[in-house]
């Protein structure tokens, strides 16, 4: 996904001169092509994300796009007050990126999980969140940003994802869901970098008889609430699946929409990390395994959530 | 740096003009923190000359120019003094004083901190300390790459300097040789609870800057000849320019000077009278 988020922003930029790009000092060598097209417009503002931030904040004051990039963690926990005040209430239309998000960085232990960023990043006001599910979705939330550049937290994996959708999204909209598949039983909400699990999810339920239709929730904030009222008309249940912790989520996002529908008939349950830091060493699919967000922990879940067929 | 200090006489006279605003100025902020009862009154009291001698003398900022993109830019890092900023705006011509009459009441356009773009003039939602030189710094960045040069004059309190935030930015705008970009710190010498010159290493301030990689100047921040000086030192800087200005907290009434006491306290009618009188004021 880093690579498609470089390579889209290094395009972007060689037509819009109004483009920065700041990093934290991470992404060595990712950015060699952005930085040889335009090499004034990207700053390395080193270890020091509080700064980076409200930079950001000042540049877009003048009309200038920034563009602030780093490891998720860091981002969002070390910056988020100058996130709150300096992006956030100013309404300054900064685009943050946070590579390596959920549990992408998981063999590096908890200090580089971010499985609370979503919860902090969607209680901001003028905030959108948007996690994307594969590298076309990096791709298109990143030309979103610049159609109608807004504030914008983009939550991105790390790099090696194959990509869900089979081509370009050219009709991607924030706050406007996917729907890749559509069945009758249970709805599959996925966002962020678990997409691809849930895809291969849908697949096995359908080999075990239960029909299933899978979304990327790609916008956690704006909330598709259009596509939801019709997702909970059609399905019996309703899954949200993401690599982040279940307290204060997409799956609450989806929660705190249904808890406001008086005349709704599925059944919502909600699928993400376990209320814990991670004290396990190993790499993302194993750490997954350890929160059941894997294939096989997934489908236990959610076939013991519908009960027996 | 020490700044220099020739010719005292001819600045009495070629500032006894600012000064007589620099008077009212203060008798408004005293006024407003009796009137809505809000806090930081020693705070404010202490960076009036600066405020003054920028809006006055130095910054291209005009109510007609709010949005120009060359504009000057002035970011008051020190949020909880704004009564001063909003004072100086209005004296200016950028709103009606009238204004002030619902000061930090409910539905008033002037908040106890500024909101973003409450009234025109205000560049930046300040209140949360350690947050101005680093919007400054994107701002001065901002110019140098557009090419439309101005200045960037960002002012923080001592006590903001305790905000890593502050040195992080310290760090990073002389490597992009952002010599449009002027830090002043209001070195009072007190923060919300003690010396801030106890609760944190601040000393030598100037030098710490210098270390960092800027060129600094520290003088007497009540001094108009000395501000003077050191805006026109900083605007032919080759690197990002500090000035360390030595403030008294409460400058301008006795019994407010130096009495930290004076960050929270709110002062009575009889005290805005007496302050009125030592000011030499009759009204605003």
């Amino acid at each position: 996904m880093r690579n498609a988020f470089a390579d889209e922003i290094t395009q972007i930029a060689k037509d819009d001169p109004s483009v920065v790009l700041l990093s934290g000092d991470i992404g060595n060598r990712l950015f060699d092509n952005y930085k040889e097209s335009n090499p004034e417009r990207f700053v390395n503002c080193g270890v020091a994300e509080a700064n980076m931030v409200t930079m950001g904040s000042g540049l877009a004051m003048t009309g200038m796009k920034p563009v602030v990039y780093t490891i998720a963690s860091f981002l969002i926990y070390r910056a988020f007050e100058q996130i709150r005040v300096d992006v956030s209430y100013h309404d300054a239309a900064v685009l943050l990126v946070g590579v390596g998000g959920g549990l992408s960085y998981a063999s590096n232990g908890s200090t580089h999980h971010s499985l609370e960023d979503i919860a902090l990043m969607r209680s901001l006001p003028n905030m959108q969140v948007i996690c994307a599910g594969d590298p076309l979705e990096v791709r298109a939330a990143t030309k979103a940003f610049f159609k109608n550049p807004k504030p914008t937290y983009l939550r991105i994996g790390k790099k090696g994802e194959a990509p869900v959708h089979g081509k370009a999204l050219d009709e991607f909209e924030v706050g406007k869901s996917i729907c890749l598949k559509r069945g009758e039983s249970v709805a599959l909400l996925a966002t962020g970098n678990i997409l691809p699990n849930c895809s291969s999810v849908s697949d096995e339920l359908e080999e075990r008889g239960i029909s299933s239709s899978l979304y990327s929730f790609h916008s956690v904030k704006p909330l598709d609430e259009k596509c939801l009222e019709q997702i909970f008309i059609e399905h019996e249940y309703v899954v949200t699946v993401e690599e982040h912790s279940r307290k204060g989520g997409f799956g609450s996002a989806v929660a705190e929409w249904f808890s406001s529908q008086a005349k709704t008939k599925a059944r919502l349950f909600t699928i993400g990390t376990p209320d814990q830091f991670l004290l396990y060493t190993g790499n993302q699919e194993s750490a997954r395994k350890v929160c059941r967000l894997d294939k096989a922990g997934l489908l236990e879940q959610i076939t013991h959530f519908i009960g027996p067929a | 740096m020490i700044a220099s200090t020739d010719h005292p006489q001819k600045t009495e006279r070629e500032f006894e003009p600012l000064l007589a605003v620099a008077a009212r100025i203060r008798g408004r902020i005293i006024q407003l923190s009796h009137q809505a009862r809000t806090p930081h009154l020693g705070s404010s009291l202490s960076f009036v000359e600066l405020l003054v001698y920028l809006y006055w003398n130095f910054l291209e900022i005009s109510p007609s120019q709010v949005k120009s993109p060359d504009r000057d830019r002035f970011i008051l890092s020190k949020g909880h003094g704004i009564t001063t900023l909003y004072a100086v705006l209005a004296e200016r011509g950028f709103f009606s004083p009238e204004l002030f009459e619902g000061y930090a009441q409910e539905g008033s356009p002037l908040p106890e901190h500024p909101s973003p773009h409450c009234v025109p003039g205000i560049e930046a939602a300040t209140g949360s300390l350690g947050h101005g030189l680093s919007i400054s710094t994107g701002i001065a960045l901002a110019s140098k790459m557009n090419g439309i040069p101005f200045s960037v004059v960002s002012l923080l309190s001592d006590g903001e300097c305790n905000e890593g935030s502050t040195w992080e930015a310290a760090l990073l705008a002389p490597v992009h040789k952002l010599n449009n970009l002027i830090a002043i710190v209001d070195f009072n010498k007190w923060q919300a609870t003690g010396r801030s010159t106890e609760v944190t290493a601040l000393e030598p301030l100037e030098e710490k800057f210098e270390a960092f990689g800027w060129n600094s100047l520290r003088i007497d921040g009540h001094d108009f000849r000395q501000i003077k000086s050191a805006l026109e030192t900083a605007k032919d800087s080759d690197k990002p320019f500090a000035i360390i200005a030595d403030t008294i907290k409460g400058k301008g009434i006795k019994t407010m000077e130096d009495d930290n006491n004076w960050h929270y306290r709110i002062p009575t009618k009889e005290e805005v009278d007496s302050a009125f009188a030592e000011l030499g004021i009759e009204s605003l």
